[in-house]
């Protein structure tokens, strides 16, 4: 048997019949981690010490007939941006290379007592900005089905670690897709809950109105364990949202009979007609199932893509003026106090993070407010009534997560086109609602496909049904990337 | 379009004391990223409320109690340079 292949709930499964302990299963994954992490990178810290301590705690729970619930003795990766108490979190950035945090990320928190194994923190475009994870300061991560290629971004470490069986869950976070698209190159199931369901108290902020915090796993089933574990209220989240969570494993079903499944038109430039076949085979599956489908369209999503590019980065703009050098991190010396900050910030900022804080502060700036981030702000309700007026009549909406499959490393020079990347997933932070990427296929390439799910405010709980039953009914997961 | 004073004027605002070199790139990759924002003045907005929030959240209040906060040598660990209890900065006011 092969440890690091098995899910979450095959993992407590085993771990309640005895015939394997937390502790096996983390030298496992610390073994491989050893062995292969040199090819995919996933990894910028690997937290062997408190792997084993969390290990050795859980085999006693479970020896003592006492484990914590479903995630007890999982191994998890997290992504460099959510704040671990005494274990730096880089963000992916030179300005926040030694920085140790002082408390640890409510979601974090919130693992830690449902008895995960964290195995350490991963790579990630710098500040969560980008899709290729090739904007981190510190390495490239490979996708593990294509060692030449990107596995996405920004939470590109955290959804290579699943793939690459290097941790059995992790988690990243989704400003404009940064979850889902990942999840997609990858072939592995990658959500975004909807906003205001996770607390990001501890998230090291991108956009606020935008950012949540998601799970990938390698089946839809791990998923809705994990959300079910981080969501829910908080105190120390104002934006955090104060409505029930269901038992999401629970409400899982093998059949969608009765479901009505939106399926969105998408055309883009330069879409990739292997994704548009696996698509168009997973809608069919799902009717099989028992699901009705009816045509819907999103008349402003087509703006989304703009709109988000001048949002996120007004908001960036914001968050990041807190990098100054005077209360942690980078500090570069200079003749004055302004000097000493536009040096630390030259020198601690990648190009890309450099490009969003000029893009951001040049739509806030004097003269352009209304025309950039006043404007941008009215096109995000259209698309949030757009979203309401889609689900009068559908339960879900469905379509691919990406235009294309995981491109190579260097392939995508020009911001714009990097921007792109985005286009399918980028509506649903504008409005809210929750999304999730499964794998539905491959290209004639041997790259896996996402199947984008969307579902109403609050409701993940449907959305998660539609999005097993099709896994459930086909055996996409069956095939895996070699990296021996 | 965006010229090189406004790239300018721009980085002194937000605190990036960038070279020649990335100011030029700058300015030119600006000035893509924006033209395709231009598309949003192809939607009538006229009367349309703007979203600042995925969730319509108004005043999340909390009653005014004080609780445990960060003790003052852990938020001071990590200052690139501290004076006793307070995080040390170049001089502001001059003499």
């Amino acid at each position: 048997m092969d440890l690091t292949r098995l899910t979450a709930h095959e993992l407590t499964d085993a771990f309640r019949a005895g015939t394997v302990t937390p502790s096996a299963v983390a030298e496992a994954y610390l073994a491989r981690i050893a062995a292969l992490d040199g090819k995919v990178r996933a990894y910028l810290t690997v937290t062997a010490d408190l792997a084993r301590r969390a290990a050795a705690a859980s085999d006693a729970r479970y020896r003592a007939g006492t484990p914590l619930g479903p995630l007890d003795g999982v191994p998890i990766s997290y992504k460099d941006v959510l704040s671990t108490r005494g274990v730096r979190t880089t963000c992916g950035s030179k300005i926040l290379e030694h920085w140790v945090p002082p408390f640890d990320a409510t979601v974090v928190t919130r693992l830690g007592a449902a008895g995960v194994v964290p195995l350490g923190k991963s790579n990630m475009d710098e500040f969560a900005m980008g899709s290729s994870t090739e904007h981190s300061a510190f390495q490239l991560t490979a996708n593990p089905w294509d060692l030449a290629r990107v596995p996405g971004g920004s939470s590109g470490g955290p959804a290579a670690a699943v793939a690459g069986d290097l941790a059995t869950i992790s988690l990243g976070t989704d400003t404009g897709g940064s979850i889902r698209q990942p999840g997609a190159f990858c072939g592995v199931v990658g959500l975004k809950p909807t906003y205001g369901r996770v607390s990001r108290y501890g998230l090291v902020a991108f956009a606020s109105s935008l950012d949540q915090i998601g799970p990938f796993a390698k089946d839809v089933h791990d998923a809705a364990l994990v959300l079910r574990a981080i969501a829910g209220v908080d105190p120390a989240d104002a934006t955090s949202v104060d409505e029930p969570v269901p038992d999401y494993a629970a409400a899982l079903r093998q059949d969608v009979r009765g479901l009505r499944v939106g399926v969105l038109e998408c055309a883009a430039d330069g879409m990739d007609p292997d994704v548009v076949r696996a698509v168009r085979e997973a809608i069919d599956v799902l009717k099989s199932l028992g699901a009705t489908t009816q045509p819907v369209t999103l008349p402003t999503a087509d703006y989304g893509l703009a709109a988000y590019y001048i949002i996120a980065p007004a908001e960036a703009s914001s968050n990041l003026a807190r990098y100054d050098g005077v209360k942690y991190g980078l500090r570069t010396p200079g003749k004055d106090l302004i000097d000493m900050e536009s040096r630390t910030r030259a020198a601690g900022f990648g190009a890309e993070v450099k490009r969003r804080i000029m893009l951001g502060t040049y739509a806030l700036s004097a003269g352009y407010y209304d025309a950039y981030y006043g404007k941008a702000q009215k096109v995000r309700t259209l698309i949030r009534r757009d979203f309401e007026a889609a689900f009068e009549k559908v339960d879900v909406i469905v379509g691919p997560t990406t235009p294309g499959v995981a491109f190579k490393h260097g392939e995508k020079e020009d911001p714009l086109a990097m921007y792109l990347n985005d286009i399918f997933t980028v509506p649903a932070n504008l409005s809210g609602n929750p999304g999730v990427s499964v794998p539905c296929g491959f290209s004639a390439n041997g790259l896996p496909i996402g199947l984008h799910v969307v579902g109403r405010a609050f409701d993940e709980a449907t959305m998660l049904r539609v999005a097993y039953a099709y896994e459930q009914a086909t055996s996409w997961r069956a095939r895996r990337p070699e990296l021996v | 379009m965006i010229e090189r004073k406004d790239v300018e004027h721009v980085a002194r605002l937000a605190r990036l004391a960038l070279t020649d070199a990335e100011l030029e790139k700058m300015r030119d990759q600006l000035n893509g990223i924006l033209a395709y924002i231009e598309k949003l003045n192809a939607l009538e907005t006229e009367g349309v409320e703007p979203t600042s929030h995925a969730v319509p959240l108004v005043n999340v209040m909390r009653d005014d109690e004080p609780g445990p906060c960060l003790p003052r040598d852990e938020a001071l660990a990590n200052a690139p340079e501290r004076a006793g209890e307070f995080f040390r900065v170049p001089r502001i006011i001059e003499d």
